[in-house]
């Protein structure tokens, strides 16, 4: 029988930890965040297919950084519990909190039954009626789960642009303001000598939860709406979104009768931000305009 | 459980998770129960312009008896397609329901949308797991129609299939009717159909067929004046699901209404 060195278990899950962070750490931020009009992901991503940030639910976002494999596994785990959730109980019974817990659950025990852990952070972002109620969860490799207020970073150097993210957020940033925060403080690690640098816009993954939707919140912004929006053209992602179709509204049904209605405009933001909400929804309906031509010429334009 | 590699598709995931939840996996006891449920009536679809209308009554009976004046048998299925149910109200609501997540799930999952064939092989598959309950009186069918984002020609955007109990999966052409009034609502659409109606034309035609059902079937609702209850109507084309508001189908029912006291037969 081979003989079997001892390692104490502290040495162990030391190993462990530092395996997982040391991987995590040696790929590319994302940034979540409270803006006025909802919850705004932004993550550095070379690839348009495979993404690091999705939806969930109605409601909940997701954004993860590390190995893909592992957290496209966690994703898919989330999407079936929120389902499940949803069906059984009612649509509104899908919360942040219950998901975020599962999901310290399994990578928890990952973490100590498994011979590696898992080399994934990810954050779980459940949209509110205002910016105060916005719940944001991240979630370590060690199944540690703490709830963040109103934006956090994840993966890369995060502490660097956590610096960057935190003196510049505020809960009632319009969509264009907040996204150029979060690029900023992106672009302000991993320059050539410690410089900030520029990330082109085909390298940025952004989505949305717009607080204001009912049913499905989740959008990703793409294509020229994100152009428009980096921009900072509030003007021209309004131009460019009164050429296009209504957006569309998905099902009301059995499943769906009780969607959470878009909150009331409460105090939080409110007022302020009234003036960019007209622009903020032309660049959505922008999206859902892009969303629905996706790929495929459709009929009614041939 | 969860973190299982599987497929996009809900009920195969619930058919490991939670097949309790399945509307086919439940065992029933010996005999036939037609009579113990309420039964929903009379659902029409018709393809026009660019998309596809897809209307419903609103009475589901028991026996002799309405069980329920408002009832709603017609539901966006997603962003693009629409889906109404006749038979057994119970097993039929929880197959729309059922359904929505599995498309919902699917998108979710894949990050694009079945093809609209996709999911009309889905369903069929779906009301094929109840076989058992439906041939001991517990059928529900579905009909499902909606704008097809890959069709080439926009004359053909709008599809409409019909299912069996077997799970059988039928394209129609132009219209279709489904329920204890199908045959009423289908033989007014004969005569009232044209290809190429525009969106409006479709939903007054949908409209007037479920009048026609109700006229000679029992079971189906007429335009309930005195309540205020009216078909449901949802349209799918190239700008989505998109239910008709109530308003505007009281008005093209009250029309219809107004218009057959002239002539009863329309």
């Amino acid at each position: 029988m081979a003989m079997q060195f001892y390692a104490s278990p502290e040495q162990i899950m030391r190993d462990r930890a530092e395996y997982a962070r040391k991987n995590i750490g040696r790929g590319r931020s994302a940034v979540v965040m409270s803006y006025e009009g909802g919850v705004l992901f932004v993550a550095e991503n070379l690839s348009t297919a495979l993404h690091k940030v999705s939806e969930i639910y109605d409601r909940i976002g997701f954004a993860a950084v590390g190995r893909y494999n592992e957290f496209e596994n966690l994703r898919t785990a989330g999407v079936r519990l929120a389902d499940l959730r949803g069906y059984s109980y009612d649509r509104r019974d899908v919360t942040g909190r219950a998901l975020a817990n599962a999901y310290a659950q399994t990578l928890g025990s990952i973490f100590t039954e498994q011979p590696k852990p898992f080399e994934v952070e990810i954050c779980v972002a459940e949209v509110g009626a205002s910016p105060d109620s916005d719940e944001l969860y991240r979630l370590t490799f060690d199944g540690t789960v703490q709830t963040e207020p109103g934006r956090l970073v994840i993966g890369g150097q995060s502490e660097a642009v956590a610096t960057v993210v935190k003196d510049k957020h505020r809960p009632d940033l319009s969509l264009a303001e907040a996204l150029a925060v979060a690029i900023e403080a992106l672009g302000s690690v991993g320059g050539d000598g410690g410089n900030a640098r520029d990330i082109p816009a085909t390298q940025l993954e952004v989505a949305v939860l717009d607080r204001r939707r009912p049913g499905r919140t989740f959008r990703r912004i793409t294509g020229a709406a994100l152009t428009a929006l980096l921009n900072g053209g509030k003007t021209d992602a309004a131009a460019a979104a009164a050429e296009t179709p209504a957006d569309v509204p998905v099902s009301p049904a059995p499943a769906k009768k009780d969607d959470p209605l878009p909150p009331a405009e409460s105090g939080v933001g409110g007022a302020a931000a009234k003036d960019d909400s007209a622009a903020v929804d032309a660049v959505l309906d922008e999206i859902d305009a892009d969303d629905d031509s996706s790929g495929d010429d459709k009929p009614s334009e041939s | 459980m969860f973190t299982t590699p599987g497929s996009s598709s809900f009920v195969e995931f619930l058919n490991v998770a939670a097949p309790q939840l399945l509307p086919g996996r439940r065992p029933l006891p010996a005999g036939y129960n037609a009579d113990v449920t309420a039964h929903a009536t009379t659902i029409v679809g018709i393809t026009c312009e660019g998309g596809v209308v897809l209307a419903g009554d609103r009475r589901a009976t028991m026996g002799n008896l309405i069980a329920q004046r408002d009832i709603e048998k017609v539901y966006a299925a997603d962003a693009y397609s629409l889906v109404g149910m006749a038979g057994t109200a119970g097993i039929g609501l929880e197959l729309i329901r059922l359904f929505q997540v599995e498309l919902e799930h699917y998108e979710k999952i894949e990050g694009a949308m079945l093809s609209i064939d996709g999911k009309a092989n889905r369903l069929a598959t779906m009301v094929r797991n109840n076989l058992g309950a439906a041939l001991q009186g517990l059928a529900a069918i579905p009909l499902f129609a909606g704008f097809d984002l890959h069709a080439t020609d926009p004359a053909k955007a709008g599809r409409i299939f019909s299912f069996d109990v077997a799970g059988g999966v039928y394209e129609e052409t132009g219209y279709d009717a489904l329920g204890s009034g199908s045959i009423f609502a289908r033989s007014a659409l004969k005569k009232t159909y044209r290809p190429g109606l525009s969106v409006d034309d479709a939903v007054s035609r949908a409209v007037g067929a479920l009048y026609d059902a109700a006229d000679d079937d029992t079971a189906t609702g007429g335009p309930d004046l005195i309540r205020n209850l009216y078909p449901i109507v949802w349209t799918a084309t190239a700008e989505g699901s998109q239910r008709v508001p109530d308003e505007q189908v009281a008005e093209i029912a009250r029309a219809e209404v107004e218009a057959r006291r002239d002539n009863p037969v329309g």
